[in-house]
Parts: structure tokens; sequence; C-alpha cells
């Protein structure tokens, strides 16, 4: 039994762990690194609740070898919010009500945001077919589909608007806390 | 009262679909039934259900039964 | 206090508004915890050997090798787990079901289990495991199984009620029904005789079975499990372990989905049993695999329907002959298709005889409204066969003869106030009727109904010092019902939504709650919520006297604030919650209200479905153009929650009715145990699902809820033989309506000419 070192990037993070050669990446992600949002549904690939990106790649990560993500980028649910702010997909979720149990859900906003980032305005067939490697067997996918598209308009009128101006540096908030 | 005895229920009431009894209350009636009728405490065990003018009772022994109620005794049933 | 349960017909201030629910950002982030998603100090992995053979006598286990596997712990099988029944034939049967005693008796039933340090190991003892076995000759088809001749299942079982010295694999046969079906048949212009088959099916939940196991040598334990009813799983569990209820601490994971399939202990006996010898935690969680062929899927089912009517449309008798297998233990599940198959009309002559058979296949559990889809299958599509040969339309049919309040139920007692005609009406008006349809496409329409139930429920309301809320109750959130239930909160005590929080506690805070099925959820809670919030009202109506210093009697309660009563007190100012809360440490301590129930009088509920298919006469592929499902919830309390069940439902009802099915071998082995060959709906599968809500009240719920979650899964098998038939004129018999099945009859149709 001889482990395997790799070391990768999680959720923008450098990290590294020991596996086992045949290990999926689906266990190292729940048992070795602490990341349970990905679940395990089938492990065989047929329902994608254990969906991530790999370089920007949707995979369903018990098809993946732990090994296989030495020096690549992998991003899960945990990744998608920025701090404390959800991003649009996982607020829509919430908003139409696109969850019962939530199991799926985590598999599900993975699938929704890498299609998003490829094709930012999908036609309601487009979102269907683009999720269909993702089961649901609570709501019947209707509300899940109206959340993408709401989603999508979100991220849509965010792209028009102008970049954020970046936070200035000052000097100012340091002396203020010096003298206080 | 009349009482109504639907499904397996009647093998314990020699095949009746329908029996005289009196009783206040759900426990009442049940007790009776098995003093009247042996053969209906192996499926009192296993587990009866009471209608009280269409509401069905599956638990609440204490719930009492009115004067010229429609009562129908049920096997007890449950969902998913 | 007592509190009377009867419908208050009232406005409602939050009941009714969309919010948002509690758990939706734990479950959008990755947060929330589901059954395999807890960890131990120490634990060890638990995993179980299961039987190749559908039937046979286990005539040695050989663990020996397998022990001496470094990192191997604790090996068990059935003689780990004695019988402390005390002779309850249900519960021996579920420890049987546990793990093998002796004998197998379907493909997967568990033989043995072992806890190791890691996966790896656990697999490496397993097959290390020698078992002996004398293969017996197996039965898994109904009709097969009630030939004389036919392999016998269990050699104890007998009749009920018949034969007491015939070996059988009839567990049962029941009968429910008024009237003279006879005379009934003689007086109709038209009768119509079919035969209908439906394969097994499974609930699908995403989330396999999961537990974190621990038992120490003091008899305390925990457990943490994915579970839709943790008081049901710990009263089991302890009684199989002979554990004290009070020393088992059974917490409820979130759960990933249940339908039915986890009311039931299918390994986690196991999981303790394996933690108790090896005195570590163990944690135990099933592979998909393991769900397929061995939980409790639904029942597979051979039917006989006969309606007869006149030619103005009346039915004048109505037969139902109903033979459902149960698996390898006596269940049932017949009888209960027997009970809902003719429950949505008006019938003077009206019968239904099921039988409940054993085969070798896994012991069959609850699925959303369980054997009711079946019979409906059955008895909808005569329905519509009927008014075709009447030349009446289906939905007038279906009208003319639908329950209504005071009907006599065919399963006995008389319906009070109900919604059959209503979804029936907004069927007939639904915009979707008018939808053009072109060639290949076809329309059907169905009726269903469920019973709904009520049980043994508890809840708390605690009002900490800053006037936020705290609800504890002990029903599984399967589908959102903590936002229902802190509505209800809300509602009662008169403050905002998100002050209230609604937690699903262990077994260790409240008395016994039944498990979350026979859509009892909100029904239940929602009621026991009403009474705690009302114990709680009058508690801080008594602080609110106490600091007035005037009588209980002088002070009301409206909208969340307490006033006092008449011109003597103009002086005195309102106390709101928040007031009063603040000064509760002085007043007499904590505020809280308190409440056990039996909840029962759950009402029936009704739905009727349309769907729009286009059938390949090529392929014989069916796809779902259009689909509506109208259905009386008594009271929405949050309307997404209530649509959501209706488009969960109808979703599961599609999948069984076009793809689902447990495809056995001559072997009697599970050919298709994964979610690659038991196909069930994907998102591309289906279009947006309109629902509409009616509101009839329950007259049994102050609210008037009734139970939502079930009754949709029963129209749609028959909605679509329906359509199908009206798009490329097959009626088809057999469910799954897979593609093979409807070319096949498409081309035994054209052979035909």
């Amino acid at each position: 039994m001889s482990g395997v070192h790799v070391s990768t990037t999680i959720n923008g993070d450098p990290v590294e762990f020991v596996c086992q050669p045949g290990e999926v990446l689906l266990d190292v992600l729940r048992n070795r690194v602490g990341l349970t949002g990905a679940k395990e549904g089938c492990g065989t690939g047929d329902c994608g609740t254990c969906s991530v990106t790999v370089d920007g790649r949707l995979v369903c990560s018990c098809l993946v070898l732990g090994a296989e993500v030495e020096g690549r980028t992998v991003t899960t649910v945990e990744g998608m919010a920025d701090g404390a702010d959800l991003h649009p997909l996982q607020k829509k979720f919430i908003e139409h009500a696109a969850l019962q149990c939530g199991i799926c859900t985590p598999g599900f906003l993975v699938a929704a945001k890498a299609l998003l980032d490829r094709n930012p305005d999908p036609s309601e067939e487009q979102i269907r077919y683009a999720l269909a490697g993702n089961l649901c067997r609570c709501t019947g996918y209707d509300k899940i589909v109206r959340a993408v598209q709401a989603a999508a308009k979100d991220l849509a009128v965010d792209a028009t608007k102008p970049a954020k101006p970046a936070p200035k540096k000052t000097t100012a908030g340091k002396s203020a806390k010096k003298t206080a | 009262m009349q009482v109504a005895v639907t499904g397996l229920l009647c093998t314990a009431v020699n095949g009746a679909a329908s029996i005289n009894i009196e009783a206040d209350t759900i426990r009442e009636l049940l007790r009776k039934l098995v003093e009247r009728y042996p053969k209906f405490e192996p499926l009192l065990d296993a587990g009866v259900a009471v209608v009280i003018n269409g509401e069905i009772f599956r638990d609440n022994w204490s719930e009492p039964i009115p004067a010229g109620a429609e009562v129908v005794l049920m096997p007890r049933i449950q969902g998913g | 206090m007592t509190h009377n349960p009867s419908f208050t017909n009232q406005t409602f201030k939050v009941i009714g508004t969309r919010v948002p629910r509690p758990d939706g950002l734990d479950k959008v982030t990755g947060r929330a915890r589901y059954g395999a998603d807890a960890s131990a100090p120490g634990q060890l992995v638990g995993m179980i050997l299961r039987s190749p053979h559908a039937h046979a006598e286990i005539k040695n286990i050989d663990t020996s090798k397998a022990d001496k596997i470094p990192g191997v712990k604790a090996i068990i099988t059935s003689a780990d787990l004695p019988d402390k029944v005390n002779g309850r034939r249900d519960m021996l049967d579920t420890l049987e079901n546990c793990m093998a005693r002796g004998r197998v008796l379907y493909d997967g039933h568990a033989i043995a289990a072992v806890a190791a340090i890691d996966a790896d190991t656990a697999k490496k003892a397993l097959k290390a495991i020698k078992v002996d076995y004398k293969i017996l000759p197996h039965v898994t088809d109904v009709d097969e199984a009630m030939k004389d001749g036919a392999p016998i299942v269990q050699q104890w079982v007998r009749t009920a009620g018949g034969d007491a010295n015939k070996a059988t694999n009839v567990s049962q046969v029941s009968q429910f029904g008024h009237g003279n079906i006879e005379e009934g048949f003689a007086e109709a212009d038209v009768i119509i005789e079919r035969s209908y088959k439906t394969e097994q099916t499974h609930q699908g939940y995403i989330e396999p079975h999961a537990c974190l196991a621990s038992v120490g040598p003091d008899g305390n334990g925990e457990l943490w499990v994915t579970t839709q009813g943790h008081y049901t799983f710990r009263t089991q569990c302890a009684q199989l372990l002979g554990m004290d209820i009070a020393k088992l601490k059974v917490t409820s994971s979130e759960i990933g989905g249940g339908f039915g399939g986890k009311t039931h202990v299918w390994m986690e006996p196991v999981a303790l049993a394996l933690s108790r010898k090896a005195n570590r935690p163990v944690k135990l969680v099933m592979t998909r695999e393991e769900v397929f062929r061995a939980t409790g899927p639904t029942c597979s089912t051979s039917m006989d329907v006969k309606i007869g009517a006149k030619k103005d449309g009346r039915i004048t008798a109505a037969l139902a002959v109903l033979r459902y297998q149960d698996g390898a233990f006596p269940g049932i599940w017949g009888m209960l298709g027997g009970m809902t198959a003719w429950a949505c009309y008006d019938l003077p002559n009206v019968k239904a005889i099921a039988y409940d058979v054993l085969v070798n296949r896994p012991k069959v559990a609850a699925y959303r409204a369980p054997s009711a889809p079946m019979a409906a299958f059955a008895v909808e599509s005569t329905m519509d066969l009927v008014a075709q040969a009447i030349n009446m339309d289906p939905v007038d049919f279906r009208l003319l003869n639908a329950a209504k309040e005071g009907t006599r139920a065919s399963y006995g007692p008389t319906y009070g106030p109900i919604g059959i005609r209503a979804t029936l009406e907004a069927v007939k008006n639904h915009p979707q009727m008018k939808a053009k349809l072109g060639p290949n496409q076809g329309r059907g329409m169905a009726c269903g109904f469920w019973f709904n139930f009520g049980g043994q429920t508890c809840s708390t309301v605690n009002i900490g010092t800053d006037g936020t809320v705290n609800v504890s109750v002990g029903t599984v959130d399967v589908g959102g019902s903590r936002a229902s239930l802190s509505l209800i909160a809300a509602e009662e005590l008169g403050v905002p939504y998100e002050t209230v929080k609604c937690t699903v506690s262990d077994t260790t805070a409240l008395g016994h709650n039944d498990t979350t099925e026979g859509s009892r959820g909100t029904f239940s809670s929602g009621m026991a919520i009403i009474f705690a919030a009302r114990n709680a009202v009058a508690e801080l109506r008594a602080r609110a006297a106490k600091t007035w210093d005037i009588p209980v009697e002088e002070v009301e309660w409206k909208d969340g604030v307490a006033y006092p009563m008449g011109d003597q007190h103009h002086n005195l100012k309102p106390l709101s919650l928040k007031d009063i809360a603040a000064k509760s440490p002085r007043t007499g301590g904590p505020i809280a209200g308190h409440n056990e129930t039996v909840a029962d009088g759950a009402g029936v509920s009704f739905a009727s479905h349309i769907c729009d298919v286009e059938v390949d006469p090529e392929t014989g592929a069916t796809r779902i153009l259009r689909y509506a499902v109208v259905q009386d919830a008594g009271k929405a309390i949050h309307p997404d929650y209530v649509e959501g069940q209706f488009q969960g439902a109808a979703a599961q009802g599609i999948g069984w009715a076009l793809n689902e099915e447990y495809v056995y071998g001559k072997d009697g082995r599970l050919q298709n145990a994964g979610f690659l060959d038991y196909r069930i709906p994907v998102c591309s599968d289906l279009p947006f699902i309109d629902t509409t809500i009616l509101e009839i009240p329950n007259p049994g719920h102050p609210y008037g809820i009734r139970g939502v979650g079930e009754t949709s899964i029963v129209p749609p098998l028959a909605a679509i033989g329906n359509a199908v038939s009206n798009a490329v004129g097959v009626r088809m018999n057999h469910v799954p309506m897979s593609p093979p099945r409807i070319l096949k009859a498409i081309k035994a149709q054209r052979a035909a000419g």
C-alpha cells in the first residue's frame, strides 16, 4: 500500500494530500480534504451528485482518480460563493424553491455554473440537456430550470454593469487605529 | 350502533359486514370487540383504524364516538 | 390545556406567503450534513456481504480467514443478532431481513457484515468469508408464485383466515366494497374487462442509506442516520438489539430523499451490532447497487378490472382483482391497493379483491401513496375504454361518476367534503385541454386518490429573551417543511417569520414522533405547533397580566402584542412579545409552549392530471409535451413547496409509467441495479409541469391543511397510458410503457390490420 502524493488547487487554495492509486477524487474530497459538498449517489457516473470541475471542465468526481488532479485546479460547490456573497445561481435556487431534499443541489449548481460559464444565454432546451447528467428525484426539474434561467438573466445584467473599482489602499485607516 | 367491518377484519366477526355494538369511545369499542370476538385480538395487534364520520383515526383511542356517528373498522395502513 | 383541531375559517397574515426556507443556505453551499457526511474519531468502515442467490439454505459461514486479516475489528452474522422480539412476527421479519437467519430469501439478502479500519480492508474481509449455500428453487413473478407447485418462499406462511395446514405464498386475501356486483353487471349496457401488469419500481432517492453508529459497553448508543423517522428507527433498533430506548440517541441527518423507502430499517441494526462488537464507531454507507437489491422497492402487480355502465354513462358495477407481490415477507400492500382502487367514484355496486403474495424479491416498503398508482393504472385505463365504448368525453364520464360529500367510499366510510369534482372541473377548463395536437400526439387524463395520515407528534416552542423563537419538532423535514412550520409558529404568535427558527430535534429532546410518511409532516407537526404556540401565548398573556397586576382574563393577544381589555386599563401600554420576553427572567423564567398530540383526522385528497404525449411510431419512444397537475391541498402553507410536491410526485409517476422497472433474470437475480439501466427521468425528459392548487379546507385541521406529498404519483401511469392510446391507437396494459413494449404493440396492431 503506497500512497500517491498530490499537490493541487481546490477552490483557489493550495492543497496537498496523499491518496491510494485507485482512490477516486470524490473520496479524496470527502474523506481527506473535508469537503463533503460533493456526494456519492451511485459511484458509477450516472447521477451527477459528485459533480465538480477540473480545470474548468465539468466531471463526475467518482470517475476521476485523486492522483489525476496533480497540478490542476478543482472547483467544488464550496467554492461557488464569494465569501458571504452567494453566486446568483445559489440565490436563485433558494428564491425559486429549486431544491426539496437538497442532496442533488451541489451537483446541479456546479453543472449549471459550468453551463453558464460557457453559454451565458442558454435556451430552455439547452439548459435541460446540459443538466441531463444530474439526477433529481424530488423536484421534477421544473423549478431548477426556472432558477437557472433567472440566474442567467441576473448574470447578464451584472455583465453590463461597470466593473467595481478596486479598493483604494490608504494609510488613513492605520493612523486612525493608532490614535484610537 | 352499527359498525361496518371491512377487509380481513370480517374474518374475525364470522364474515359479517356490519355488527351491532355500543361504545362511547374507540377504546371502549375495541375492548368490547375483543371480548365478544376473540379472533379479533390478533388482528387488533396487527393494526386497526377506526373511521368516525369519514375521519380516519389510527392512534387516538380516546376519541369519542358521537351518537348516530357512522363507524367503520379498517385495517391500519401507512403512507410513504 | 386541550385544543380543538377543527377548522376555523380565518384570514392569515403570513401563511401562504413564499418565504425563503431556513435550511436553504446550508444546502446551496454544501454545508448541510446528510447521512454519509458525519465522521467520528476512531471510526471503522462497515460493509455487508450479500447473497448472490435468490433462494438458498445457508449451510455454513466460515469467517476464520477474514477474522485474521489485520485491521478487521468485528465480523457479525445472525448469531450476533439474537431474537429479542418477544414473538412479534413483524419485528422478527425485520430482523431476518437485516441479516439472513439460516436461509437467504432474495438476491442481495445480507449474510454477514464486517467492520474494518478502511474500505479496502473491509472489502478484503468480505472476499475472505466462505459461505456454503444449498441453492433452492426460486420464484420472482407474482402470478407464478400463486400457482400450485410454485416454490414456497416461507414455509410458515398460511393464508390469513384460510387453510391452516397449507404452506402457501399467498399471505392474505382481502375484500372491500358494497352492493351486488352480479346484479350491477346484469344491468349494464356495456361491460369492459381487461388485465394489466405493472413492474417493480424503486423510490429512487438519490442519497443511499447511510449511518454512523456508536454503541458502548454501558448500553448507551448513538446513531446518526438518514431516515424519515428517527424515533421509529430508535424503537426498532433498540428492540432488535435489546437496548433501552432512552439510551439510544438517534439524530436525523438531513435526508436526501425517502418517499417511503426510509421509513424502515435495512442495515442500521447491523451497524449498531458491529459497533457494539468492535467497541468503536462504525460508519455504514450503502452502495447504489445495494440500495436497489436490498432495500424496499414497491410491488410488481397483476390485475384484472371489469366495469359495467349504462349508455348514459352511469357505472352500474365495478370489480377489481389485484395480485401484488410483497417480496420475501408477508405484507399488506395488495390490501392497500384494494382499498384505493375505486376510491374516486360513487358506485352502487363495487368490489375489490386483493391478494398479497410472497416472492423471492426484496421486502417491499412504502413508496409514495403506496399501492395506489398500480390499481389506479388499471382502473383509470379501463374508465377511458368505457368512455370510448359509450362515446362519452373521458372527463365528463368521470364527473358523472365522481365521489362527493355523502358518497359511500368503496373502502367503507362515507366521505365528508372532498375535492375530486373540483379537480375534474379544473381539468375540464384547463388551457392545456385546448392545446393543438399534431400527428402521433395524444392527450390523456386520469384521477388519483390518497388517504393522508396523522400520528403521534410532539413540539416545543421556546421564546428567547430577545423575542426570537425556537421551534423544536420531531418530524423529519423531507422537502422543506421547516419553512411551513416556521410560518405556522409565526402566524400563531404574531411575530415575523424571520424571527422563528425551526429545528428537527434528536430523540432525547422530545417524546415519540411518528415517521414523516403518509403526507403527514406539515399536517401533524403543524397541528402540534399550533397547539404549542397557543400554550405559549397563554403563558405570554399570564406574564403580561402579572406585569400589569390585572387578571389574565382581561388580557388579549393580537398580532404578537398583549393588550389590556377594558376602559379601566386605558393607561396601560401594550406589551409586545419582545417586551414580555425581555422581562421573562423576573416574571417566572423562560417562556415556552409544549404539545404532545395524536394528530388524526387528516383529510383524504384527490388529484386529476392531464398529459400530452408524442409517440415515435418507429422507435416506440414517448415524449411528454405538456403536463398539468390539479390537486386539492386544503390549505397551502407555503405554495412553492406544495407545487414542488405536485411536480416531484408527477415526475416519479412519469418515470414509473415510461421506463422504470426491476429486471430479474431467470436466475432470480436483479439485472439492473444501477441508475444507468434503472432509468429515472432526467431534466431533458420533462417539460415544465403546470400546477393548480385547489383549497377545499379539511374540517379536521385548524388551518384546513390536507396532506399533499403523495397523491400526485397516483394519476400519471394511466394519464400516460390514455395519452399513448390516443396518440397511436394502442392500449398499453403493461407498465412501464417502454419503447420496446409500445413498438411491439404498434407492430401487433399493424399486423392485425
